[in-house]
């Protein structure tokens, strides 16, 4: 399973200097499987890319939402595939209890917000509500399910014969937990991360940050390493960077909060580029165009 | 290990957040939580209970009505919100695990997911000083 991060930042876009070597394209990630089956997670500002590198010959590419705020599929209308028709898009996200995902999705694509309607898009558009049990696309195994973050959401487990990825970009497993975190049993998203071999899990912000932003739907990444270690998880990507954190800022928290705990796992902090070759000599790399991963353990 | 659905995730959270007394079933009204208030009118903490089939929290806590007669698990409140799929309430007599004599009032509604999926039921009660 090949995992390729195309945007890593939370809420917002936040190109800059300052933000340069962990990137300020929002959430978006590439996995791809040994039959050449692709799937793109979230549709942030880093689909804009990605869409532009998929190859020529691609005639069905599945986009698998967590959820539907903005920075997760603010670059769903600059996704290349969508304006050709030789490609199937399917497009897989959370109704409401109330609005279909299609007309959740029709509030964005169309006017005012973007000027082409969602009927108006050349590709071979199918739309898929989550959750809805397991099911399978290509080589993949998928399961969806809800996890603890403002509005319908699910976080994705993704497996191959070979490995399991877990994706939660948006994600506050310790919301109302006096001592985090409870038994398994308990927590959130648990069933999707556990014993998987990488996660790609929030991490918005600092101890000092979290206590401010209760009930935002995110973690800090001292929360997110407990989950991470409650989930046995072999390899923890830290994901969804709060926009006001420079490369600077998150070199520091990472190394402290890594510190403290000293996980059991990998930590490699999730960086604009990376890729993640599963279930071969399990390592990451790096794409030519962006800047050196780091990866403490 | 299973993981326990969302709702009854953070259901369970509120309810550890709140100074009123809460018990929370799931589908088969299996007894899967109840909250420290509830603890002190049931008379035993729910770690030292853990989960609980209905039929034996139904009986344990000997519901009766004021006349002393014992009150099916059919018509309990928390039993109609989960198998009737909706609100109930009621007022009735229960003999903690500490053996204390309360006058409690209940109401209870069920846990509805998305997708229309029952999650089980949760039961809001009090102790009636009379």
């Amino acid at each position: 399973m090949h995992v390729a991060l195309w945007g890593t930042r939370g809420s917002l876009g936040s190109p800059g200097a300052e933000t340069a070597r962990y990137g300020g394209n929002t959430s978006c990630v590439e996995v791809r499987g040994p039959n050449g089956t692709a799937l793109v997670l979230d549709a942030g500002t880093g689909i804009r890319r990605l869409g532009a590198a998929l190859p020529r010959s691609l005639r069905r590419v599945d986009v698998l939402l967590t959820h539907l705020h903005m920075d997760h599929i603010q670059g769903l209308g600059f996704f290349a595939p969508l304006y050709n028709s030789e490609i199937e898009v399917h497009i897989w996200g959370p109704a409401s209890t109330t609005l279909h995902l299609r007309n959740r999705l029709m509030r964005y694509l169309s006017p005012p917000l973007f000027p082409v309607r969602l009927r108006e898009l050349p590709c071979q558009l199918v739309l898929h509500e989550v959750p809805c049990g397991d099911f399978d696309i290509g080589e993949f195994h998928i399961s969806a399910l809800l996890i603890g973050h403002p509005g319908p959401t699910v976080g994705y487990r993704i497996a191959t014969l070979q490995a399991t990825l877990a994706y939660m970009p948006d994600h506050e497993p310790a919301l109302g937990v006096r001592q985090f975190p409870l038994s398994r049993e308990w927590t959130s998203g648990y069933a999707v991360a556990a014993d998987v071999d990488l996660l790609i899990h929030d991490a918005q912000y600092s101890s000092q940050e979290y206590p401010s932003h209760i009930g935002w739907g995110h973690s800090s990444l001292p929360q997110a390493l407990a989950f991470a270690a409650l989930a046995d998880v072999k390899q923890f990507v830290p994901f969804h960077h709060d926009p006001a954190h420079t490369d600077e800022d998150l070199d520091r928290l990472i190394a402290e909060a890594t510190a403290a705990v000293r996980p059991v796992f990998t930590v490699t902090p999730g960086t604009e580029g990376a890729i993640f070759d599963l279930g071969v000599a399990e390592k990451a790399t790096h794409a030519s165009t962006a800047p050196v991963r780091r990866s403490l353990s | 290990m299973s993981q326990k659905e969302i709702e009854e995730i953070l259901m369970r959270q509120l309810a550890s957040c709140l100074a009123m007394p809460i018990f929370i079933v799931d589908p088969q009204g299996t007894l899967i939580f109840y909250n420290e208030p509830a603890e002190m009118i049931l008379g035993l903490r729910f770690d030292e209970t853990g989960e609980m089939p209905l039929a034996e929290w139904a009986t344990v806590f000997t519901p009766r009505d004021q006349r002393g007669t014992p009150l099916p698990p059919q018509d309990l409140p928390l039993t109609i919100a989960v198998n009737g799929r909706r609100p109930a309430h009621g007022d009735f007599y229960i003999r903690g695990l500490d053996l204390v004599l309360r006058h409690i009032e209940v109401t209870a509604f069920p846990l509805i997911g998305q997708a229309d999926r029952n999650l089980g039921a949760v039961a809001l009660f009090w102790e009636v000083n009379t």
